[in-house]
């Protein structure tokens, strides 16, 4: 009982609660904007990739690439100590954003995920039954109507449970946060250690928030999929 | 099947044999942490130099010793330390009383006060409201980290691993200041290329009541032969010009303090 009231007051007791506070709230806000930007990114790009258009889809293809190519960390390193270099950077009207590690994080982090994205939906956009685009022609619709009216909105149902992994992993990617100066779940774990010399009592209820979040976003995914799945499921009756 | 863990049992118990004999016996392993010049860090081909690296050495000539040097982030310094890794740590770490609960101290073998460091003329105070909403940099867990939490509530502090990242990151516009060990920011930033520009601002801070009374050798709690033997080393250093002599390599004035 003792040892249990030690371990809350150290990684509660001391003003360390508003560590937990703060990491939380900064995780949740990175990986939320990031997929946002990211995921409103990715479908002109998926759209691109997935109709061969001859000068954006090489594009396209390189960016995807290069950010699935090379782990989340390399990217915002090359972001945080890279652009610093040059003197035009820091010159520019843009530094004063840049220079902020939350920046070069959130940059980093939604060009990523608009990569993996970009290359799910594409998949998905392939993925759509040619006999409803059959159907779309048939009805008259334009290029764009199609798009828009039915290949696109069967695209982002199939794609519903890969992007589920995907957020998953973008929520387990701001960890790097944790090594910027930024302090998110990982980082509040990781200052509570150093403050009291500890080498892994903070990262017990950092895995414990981080599989809270992970049932989130689970929980919502399956309400998702119940709900624009429904056409899919067998009947019951 | 019985035999094997008969095997896997004896190797186990010559492996605990050899981890004891490595405290017991001549061979000592030392921490540092090879981060944070002057006191300590790593040369191109690798090898660990520094104030803390010279001092490590002279303590283990003096106490017949044959020491090994560990490299270990700061981080985990002190829990490697409990989990055996090595036997002592000389990685310029503070006596504080937070630590003591943890580890137990020799004798300081330097004392020196921390200062903020920022660009040249800055005409900022160095208290919380001449900080306050200024981004201080400071490598995570240690006293100037506490300090600047305690002391500093309005100041927007970045908690950086080692001290190196905080001194890019100055040098890259990020930090309005840092607040560092004086010697250790003068020697590892402000004297080399990169600390073109900076300046020390403000006064000493040395309160002892965040930064306690010195960098000490850190051992095992119970170790008490241990951490005596460290104790009378560095007297006898002090004594015969050893220290002196070290601390002229690095520094232009006694670093002992009084």
């Amino acid at each position: 009982m003792e040892f249990i009231i030690e371990y809350f007051t150290l990684i509660l007791g001391d003003g360390n609660w508003k560590f937990w506070l703060e990491g939380i709230s900064l995780t949740l806000m990175f990986v939320s904007l990031s997929l946002l930007i990211g995921g409103v990114l990715s479908i002109p790009l998926a759209i691109a990739r997935a109709n061969r258009h001859p000068i954006f889809n090489p594009m396209v293809w390189s960016f995807t690439y290069f950010f699935r190519g090379t782990p989340l960390l390399v990217q915002t390193y090359l972001l945080y100590y890279g652009l610093p270099q040059f003197d035009f950077v820091k010159d520019s009207f843009m530094w004063p954003m840049l220079r902020e590690a939350t920046w070069c994080a959130l940059i980093a982090f939604t060009l990523n995920t608009a990569a993996y994205t970009t290359e799910i939906f594409r998949g998905a956009i392939e993925a759509v039954p040619h006999g409803e685009i059959e159907a779309a022609k048939a009805c008259g619709m334009s290029p764009f109507k199609r798009m828009r009216r039915i290949i696109l909105p069967s695209a982002l149902r199939i794609s519903l449970p890969a992007y589920s992994n995907e957020v998953i992993f973008m929520l387990h990617g701001s960890v790097i946060l944790g090594v910027l100066p930024i302090i998110d779940i990982f980082g509040a774990a990781k200052t509570i250690n150093s403050r009291y010399y500890v080498s892994f009592e903070g990262f017990i209820p950092c895995a414990i928030l981080y599989m809270i979040l992970v049932f989130g976003i689970t929980r919502i995914f399956r309400m998702l999929e119940k709900r624009y799945h429904a056409h899919l499921r067998p009947r019951t009756s | 099947m019985f035999k094997k863990i008969t095997m896997a049992a004896a190797g186990l118990a010559m492996t605990f044999a050899a981890s004891s004999a490595m405290a017991d016996g001549h061979m000592l392993k030392i921490g540092v942490e090879g981060a944070y010049p002057p006191f300590s860090e790593k040369t191109a081909d690798g090898t660990l130099v520094g104030f803390d690296v010279d001092i490590a050495m002279a303590l283990c000539e003096k106490m017949g010793k044959k020491c090994e040097l560990v490299e270990q982030d700061w981080d985990g310094i002190i829990p490697n330390l409990l989990n055996k890794k090595y036997d002592a740590i000389i990685a310029s770490m503070s006596i504080t009383e937070e630590r003591k609960k943890k580890v137990d101290f020799s004798e300081k073998y330097y004392n020196t006060p921390s200062r903020f460091v920022a660009k040249e003329g800055v005409d900022w105070a160095d208290t919380n409201e001449g900080l306050a909403g200024k981004t201080v940099g400071v490598q995570r867990g240690t006293i100037q980290h506490d300090y600047l939490l305690a002391v500093y509530p309005d100041a927007d502090v970045k908690p950086y691993g080692t001290a190196e990242e905080a001194y890019l990151d100055i040098e890259a516009g990020r930090l309005d200041a840092i607040l560092v060990d004086s010697l250790a920011v003068d020697g590892g930033f402000l004297k080399t290329d990169a600390g073109k520009g900076f300046a020390f601002f403000g006064g000493d801070h040395s309160d002892p009541k965040y930064f306690g009374d010195g960098a000490g050798v850190a051992v095992r709690k119970g170790e008490e032969e241990l951490r005596d033997a460290f104790t009378k080393a560095i007297q006898e250093i002090r004594a015969d010009g050893t220290y002196e002599k070290i601390n002229m390599k690095y520094f232009d004035f006694d670093i002992y303090g009084g």
